[in-house]
């Protein structure tokens, strides 16, 4: 299409709006309410422009351009129409720019400089409306108000919670929530997109305000530190301060996030990493105080204890953590550090307690053990099959498309999951079956989809082998006796049955519900099983989507921090594998696969030393108790961590990390996308990246690692590690590449088994079906399931999110949930603390009564240490995962008579005291 | 049995028709002529401000109450003799029999839309199809395709009656053209001009040609759905519409299979929420499918994208009333009303100065003049035609030295106004054009949904100008601002409201811009109508201290003895106006500019 802009002739080759076309070639239109995350409405008339035979001015945002088309864009009947309409908004405008904290990054004094508008002529008035104060986080000060509609636009279209909508007409139109002019009174999820959005000083983040002005900040673009989507983050920050300022969603990749969107924790979650709690100087035990030391004595430190304890044990007394919160880089050197350096393959990290069950169950199925397809195609599903997972909460800005799925483009939602969670409300079918039944409900749903003739033969014959083994596993299963364990009605499961398997495109989303089991690795693969029989792979909106829990848990799997295959699922006890490796590391390695974290925990006779990075066991791992018992016992413990934490109070040296503000690198979001972590301030105190970390510990282990900056560290891995041949730092600058990236000119994998399935044949697994229900079930004095997980505010062990003001402003205590009826009958009303006793010990926790819960089943977040949930739990194992059944565990619940308040750690304390 | 039909439209009902009804029954029973008369209740009649109107054996009463009947059936039905002092007067003074016939305001209209106004009981189905109803939707099923459907219409040269005109055939086309398993039809019911009620005299009177129209409508573009989007301030529109649906529905020409044909269609009503720009069409379907009424962007439009996305008709009442006339009679019948780019009738509603107010239905290309005297009646009270105001909120006035122009969409447009819904109101020398631009800004700054700036915010400050103006705090500066801004406000709105709400203000600017002048120059207004700029004095010649201004004054304003001359105090006086209403000597009169406490004035 040629067009004609000013009097220049351009040519484009797809469709556009002529806003769109003028930015493209760089002419200027000014907006207010245009955002191009969000549909374009026209409703400021800023980005009018002549169009040659239209006697009209039309608004850019909304014309598309047309081959021929001659537009102005800078006639004197344009510009007269945008200063009118800037002096119209001025005069409703309060002129308080010296105080707002928009000045310098706000539309309307942009277009007011522009016009230089010093007064309007059209009057003032002005509303004169008290400040919405009532978020913790957000601020909303309606006198600023355009009335552009992007707040309300951004809640309903992309965040899709319709917080906002327009109220009364005219002048007074504003955007409120539903029945209040309070948003801490609403259903609000606190992302921030409409602060984000705001194109004035109308909605501001409240942390922000007065730190510092638009102009006195710099900006650096990084990937969230939270949740495994991996969120594209523009972080401000001042320089001189050295603290972050605010934190905006990167316009550059809607592909992850939308352009816009955050979650509370990666918008507003960034407080802790200027927390004086931070470590700041390596600690030596002495005794049982700890003591500041210099880098070169901590390292010196850490290097003779494990030595010392080498040559006493031998190298497999030696257990090294990595971690899911690590970069690419340092989880690539921690195992590297274990192998190469010390000689063992005890390394594992907490993907372990996440998705151990996902590498097992996809790896022996599809053979590959990787999100299938990635977050953007969900938008093509026709169906939408949800099991045991949450992510409107852990994968908030995922969740959020995945109601986009539901409710703008029609796609059915089934989801199963013993508590009636967000999703579950909006779905077409909720199967709301007991905890630990995952496999027998799967079974039942394939049993009526062969039964039914339902399953796709040609994809079955083309594409597996296996499936009359499949077939003859469930030729005897009773759908009633399904129905009758899982608690679903049979009805509803043949329904989602029919549904899943007549779909053009069904798409599987699991998480934690579905691994974090003693039976995790059957109930994966029943889910791979379930897509390959009714075809549901190679194309958009279909597939099997474990969603990762942490930000680089998929990256730290990709790293071989696992104990039994080297970066990129070579197999350690593959001797040609092992000898490449040996080669390219230059010393010999050890045969045989490590030990997985939970087995090092429960072999305090086998592990005497530990190297734990940026984990805390004592908190998240099953049977805490225990737990503690080991790390207490160990002979040498390095811990290497932004806090001190319930673990690490343990060690023997603590060497203070550079948190993942402070480094550079790369993270691995759950789509396999490698995308850039990027420095944006300077580390607090003395701490350093783990990466240069481990090289210091490296050397002074007998091992030189030369590296002046993780980039060359991604070389290495460039060479060794086939999925990642194609990475490197230029390449992953904007958007980030999907592995396999097989070479430098590869570009990338957006969806995987797109032909093949990974094995050399290129034919996908069925697994037969075995049944087997959770080890540990409700009996008569533990008559209640406890099932685990986490929650929208909060993550993990608390050390980051704990130390944010406002979110904890927001969720303070610890809680847990029970259903109404159950509270009834022990007589507990909302807030009382109750006390809940499993087979391990016992806690102390307030309960909310709330209808998510059916009955005889009561949920805990992970999250509080002084209600640990992990007392409770139990770490019996999935025999091949050996991750543990976080997800299921037998407890009873008493009313603690006499005690009222469950008091959060002093540091959650301080932080809510702090002005 | 002989039929009685009593008008029962709006205006009749709210000057006691069901009164005059009830009496006429009585009398009838009384008399023992009840089985020889059948009562009619109808639709609208036209000459609203002469209700209420009966009409036995073609003679035709009006200004009817209790007594008046009870003489009429004395001695017109019993008698045989009519009742002079109840028929309509002619202009001269005349009387005349048969109004409907030898009345000019009757006799020289073209009765399309309303053909069956005030000759059928708008809730008996039988009465419609007994005039041809429901003749031309069996037509189109049985014998004509959808395209020639179009093709009819097209050739007809219908123009949407809403306001803007648009070809109907030509909409009709491109919604057929579309592709889509599911499209709509919607009646645009949602009249909300101040001054306009001919679609609710049709929907009141004549409903079911509006279901008709939908349904050759929805079968001529394949929608299977229809909605009626009607003001809630219209409950008898609703009330007639919902008897006339639910009988449709039970003989077959709505639901499935009408007429037994493979055609299925349903039409439900939406009832609005009180938001004037809900007849703007997109926010009409947003506020149908429940969300906030307010409008989007044109394109698309809606007949590519619609209600919920598909493709969607919005036609108005009164040219949906024309669909079934033009398929029984032929478009080369329609095209002998009207002009070549604006064939058929347009109904008015005439009000403001003028004699006759009331609704009436003539061919396009008749010019001003003929409506306002020949049918209008001419101004009241002797006094001179100042200008014309058409199409509402949305129009402009016209000067009296343009009243020969034909009405047309184009000529009117050309003139700076809009043909509107028909709305015309008459203004003479006792209006002020700058108190009628701003008694219709302030109707749009109240009706403004506030999503786009100019029309949101431009509004107001134009408002705020007139305000001033009138007020005599206006200055030159001001005058010229305020055509500035309507224009911009004019040009940038996003929707029709905005786009036109400066009409009012940038026609009375081209038309009467001395008047604003000296509004601003003299501090005066000429029309004596603005109240700031104006005082209520006494003529010390005609007062005879008669006191009833004085009773009559709410702040105590006047002082007097009786018989003695009285006195207005400004500084208490707040210029209502009843003094100058009660006072029986024509004593009271106003001058401008105002005059201070202790000012005398001499009489005029």
């Amino acid at each position: 299409m040629r067009v004609t802009i000013d009097g220049k002739e351009y040519t484009f080759d797809r469709p556009m709006t002529v806003l769109e076309a003028a930015k493209s070639v760089g002419v200027y239109i000014p907006t207010l309410c245009y955002h191009p995350a969000v549909e374009s409405i026209g409703a400021c008339r800023m980005c009018v422009v002549e169009i040659e035979g239209s006697p009209k001015l039309h608004t850019a945002c909304t014309t598309m351009i047309r081959d021929g088309m001659v537009i102005k864009t800078n006639t004197e009947r344009v510009q007269r129409a945008r200063r009118v309409n800037t002096e119209l908004l001025l005069s409703v405008h309060p002129n308080d720019c010296m105080t707002c904290d928009a000045n310098g990054h706000c539309a309307l004094q942009d277009l007011a400089y522009k016009f230089q508008i010093k007064e309007s002529r059209w009057g003032t008035r002005l509303r004169n409306l008290p400040i919405d104060d009532s978020h913790p986080l957000i601020l909303r000060d309606l006198n600023k108000c355009i009335q552009c509609q992007l707040c309300v636009r951004v809640c309903d279209e992309i965040q899709q919670m319709s917080i906002y909508s327009m109220v009364n007409r005219g002048a007074e139109s504003l955007p409120q929530p539903d029945m209040t002019d309070k948003l801490g009174e609403s259903d609000c999820v606190s992302c921030g997109a409409c602060a984000t959005i705001c194109p004035v000083g109308a909605i501001v983040e409240k942390p922000s305000i007065g730190k510092a002005r638009w102009w006195e900040v710099k900006k650096v673009k990084t990937t969230c530190p939270y949740c495994g989507v991996g969120c594209q983050l523009d972080v401000y920050y001042d320089p001189h301060k050295n603290e972050i300022v605010r934190i905006y969603a990167s316009e550059e990749n809607p592909e992850i996030n939308d352009g816009v969107l955050t979650c509370v924790k990666g918008k507003f979650g960034y407080e802790f990493v200027t927390s004086p709690d931070r470590l700041k100087k390596p600690l030596i035990r002495k005794g049982d105080k700890f003591v500041e030391a210099t880098w070169e004595e901590a390292l010196d430190y850490a290097a003779e204890g494990i030595l010392r304890v080498k040559e006493k044990y031998g190298p497999d007394a030696i257990g090294v953590l990595s971690s899911a919160k690590c970069t690419n880089e340092e989880n690539y050197l921690m195992q590297k550090l274990a192998r190469a350096v010390i000689g063992t393959n005890n390394v594992d990290h907490c993907a372990r307690l996440c998705h151990a069950s996902t590498v097992t169950g996809l790896a022996m199925t599809l053979g590959s053990a990787a999100m299938s397809n990635n977050l953007s195609d969900i938008l093509k599903a026709n169906v939408i099959f949800i099991i045991g997972a949450n992510p409107t909460e852990n994968h908030p800005v995922y969740g959020a498309r995945i109601k986009r799925a539901v409710r703008k483009y029609g796609a059915k939602l089934i989801v199963a999951d013993p508590r009636k969670i967000e999703l579950a409300k909006m779905a077409d079918i909720h199967l709301q079956h007991r905890p630990g039944t995952d496999t027998a409900l799967i079974s039942a749903m394939m049993k009526v989809i062969i039964d039914e003739k339902l399953y796709d033969e040609d994809f079955i014959k083309q594409r597996t082998k296996g499936f009359e083994e499949l077939a003859q596993s469930l030729k005897d299963l009773d759908i009633d006796w399904a129905a009758e364990v899982t608690g679903v009605p049979k009805d509803l499961i043949v329904k989602a049955a029919r549904m899943y398997a007549t779909a053009e495109r069904a798409a599987i989303l699991y998480a934690m519900g579905i691994t974090q089991h003693a039976n995790g690795t059957m109930n994966v693969a029943a889910l791979a099983d379930l897509a390959m029989m009714t075809g549901n792979f190679g194309k958009e909106g279909t597939g099997v989507n474990p969603l990762r829990g942490q930000n680089n848990v998929q990256g730290a799997c990709d790293m071989g921090a696992l104990p039994n295959v080297f970066p990129g699922y070579q197999k350690v006890e593959d001797e040609n594998v092992r000898k490449r490796f040996e080669e390219f590391w230059g010393v010999p390695l050890p045969p045989k696969a490590g030990m997985a974290l939970t087995d090092m925990f429960m072999h305090p006779e086998k592990i005497k030393a530990m190297i734990i990075m940026a984990e805390n066991p004592a908190v998240s791992d099953p049977n805490s108790k225990h737990v503690e018992e080991f790390l207490a016992g160990l002979e040498f413990y390095v811990s290497m961590d932004l806090f001190m934490n319930e673990s690490n109070r343990f060690a023997h040296v603590i060497l203070p990390a550079a948190s993942a503000f402070e480094k550079d690198g790369t993270f691995t979001n759950t789509e396999r996308r490698i995308v850039r972590v990027r420095k944006v301030l300077e580390p607090m105190g003395d701490s350093k990246p783990d990466w240069w970390i481990i090289k210091e510990l490296s050397k002074r282990l007998g091992y030189e690692m030369e590296y002046s900056h993780p980039s060359e560290i991604m070389e290495e891995i460039r060479k060794i590690t086939p999925i990642y041949a194609g990475v490197t730092y230029e390449r992953i600058e904007k958007k980030g590449l999907q592995w396999p990236v097989k070479d430098l000119e590869h570009p990338g994998t957006p969806i995987l088994h797109k032909d093949r399935f990974n094995f050399p044949d290129g034919k996908g697994r069925f697994i037969p079906i075995d049944i087997k229900l959770p080890p540990e079930l409700p009996d008569e004095e533990y008559p209640f399931y406890l099932t685990t997980g986490r929650m929208l505010y909060h993550f993990h062990t608390g050390t980051m999110t704990r130390r944010v003001k406002g979110i904890n402003k927001i969720v303070p205590k610890s809680y847990m949930e029970i259903s109404p009826e159950d509270a009834e009958k022990l007589g507990i009303r909302d807030g009382d603390v109750v006390k809940v006793t499993s087979r391990r010990g016992s806690i102390y926790i307030h309960a909310r009564v709330s209808d998510r819960m059916q009955k005889g089943v009561v949920f805990i977040p992970f999250h509080f240490a002084e209600s640990r949930a992990n007392i409770l739990t139990g770490d019996i194992l999935d025999p091949k995962a050996r991750i543990p059944s976080f997800k299921v565990a037998a407890v009873k619940i008493e009313k603690a008579e006499g005690v009222t308040e469950v008091q959060p750690p002093e540091y959650v304390k301080k932080v809510l005291q702090d002005q | 049995m002989k039929e009685i039909r009593v008008c029962a439209g709006g205006a009749c009902i709210a000057s006691g028709a069901f009164s005059v009804r009830d009496a006429l029954l009585k009398e009838l029973k009384e008399k023992g002529l009840d089985g020889q008369y059948k009562i009619v209740e109808t639709g609208c009649m036209g000459m609203c401000s002469r209700g209420p109107f009966m009409v036995v054996d073609g003679v035709v009463y009006a200004k009817l109450n209790e007594r008046a009947v009870k003489e009429i059936v004395d001695s017109h039905l019993v008698g045989g003799k009519v009742v002079e002092k109840y028929l309509m007067a002619l202009p001269e003074g005349q009387k005349v029999k048969e109004a409907f016939k030898e009345h000019p305001f009757f006799s020289r209209q073209v009765k399309i839309v309303t053909r069956n106004l005030g000759k059928i009981d708008p809730k008996s189905i039988d009465d419609y199809i007994d005039r041809g109803g429901y003749k031309a939707l069996e037509k189109v099923l049985k014998e004509m395709k959808p395209q020639d459907v179009i093709e009819e219409i097209k050739n007809s040269g219908l123009r949407g009656r809403g306001g803007a005109g648009f070809p109907t055939g030509l909409k009709w086309e491109f919604a057929a053209k579309q592709k889509s398993d599911r499209k709509f039809v919607v009646c645009n019911a949602d009249e909300g001009d101040p001054g306009a009620f001919m679609d609710r005299a049709v929907l009141e009177g004549d409903p079911h040609s509006v279901l008709e129209g939908m349904a050759i409508a929805a079968y001529a573009i394949g929608a299977q759905q229809g909605y009626i989007y009607v003001r809630a301030e219209y409950p008898l529109a609703i009330e007639r519409l919902t008897v006339a649906i639910d009988q449709a529905r039970r003989r077959g020409f709505l639901g499935k299979n009408i007429l037994g044909t493979d055609f299925s269609f349903d039409i439900q009503i939406r009832i609005g929420a009180g938001a004037f720009v809900c007849g703007e069409e997109t926010a009409l379907m947003a506020s149908i499918m429940g969300e906030r009424g307010q409008p989007r962007v044109r394109p698309p439009y809606p007949v590519e994208k619609g209600l919920w996305g598909y493709p969607t008709v919005i036609n108005n009442v009164e040219t949906l009333a024309n669909i079934a006339w033009i398929i029984n009679n032929g478009w080369r019948e329609f095209r002998k009303y009207g002009t070549e780019k604006s064939p058929g009738t347009k109904v008015f509603a005439l009000a403001g100065k003028i004699n006759n107010t009331g609704l009436v239905e003539v061919p396009l290309g008749i010019t001003l003049r003929e409506l306002i005297y020949d049918i209008g009646g001419g101004i009241p009270g002797g006094k001179k035609l100042k200008a014309v105001q058409t199409g509402g909120p949305s129009g402009g006035v016209i000067p009296a030295d343009k009243i020969d122009t034909p009405i047309d969409y184009e000529s009117l447009t050309a003139l700076g106004t809009i043909m509107g819904s028909g709305g015309i109101i008459v203004l003479d020398e006792d209006d002020c054009m700058v108190d009628v631009a701003k008694f219709f800004l302030e109707f749009t700054v109240h009706e403004s949904c506030g999503k786009c700036t100019p029309c949101r915010e431009g509004t107001r400050a134009m408002y705020e100008i007139l305000d001033r103006i009138s007020k005599g705090e206006g200055t030159m500066e001001d005058i010229d601002a305020l055509e500035e801004l309507a224009v911009v406000v004019k040009e940038t709105s996003l929707c029709g409201l905005g786009q036109t709400a400066p009409n009012p203000v940038l026609t009375t600017l081209r038309y009467f811009r001395e008047e604003y002048e000296i509004h601003v120059k003299e501090k005066r207004c000429p029309a004596k109508k603005c109240r700031d700029l104006i005082s209520y004095v006494i003529d010390p010649k005609a007062c005879t201290g008669c006191t009833a201004c004085k009773i009559v004054c709410p702040t105590g304003a006047i002082e007097g003895e009786l018989n003695k001359l009285h006195y207005i105090h400004q500084d208490l006086c707040i210029k209502c106006g009843s003094c100058m209403d009660v006072c029986r000597f024509d004593a009271v009169f106003k001058v401008s500019p105002p005059i201070k406490e202790d000012e005398k004035v001499q009489s005029s």
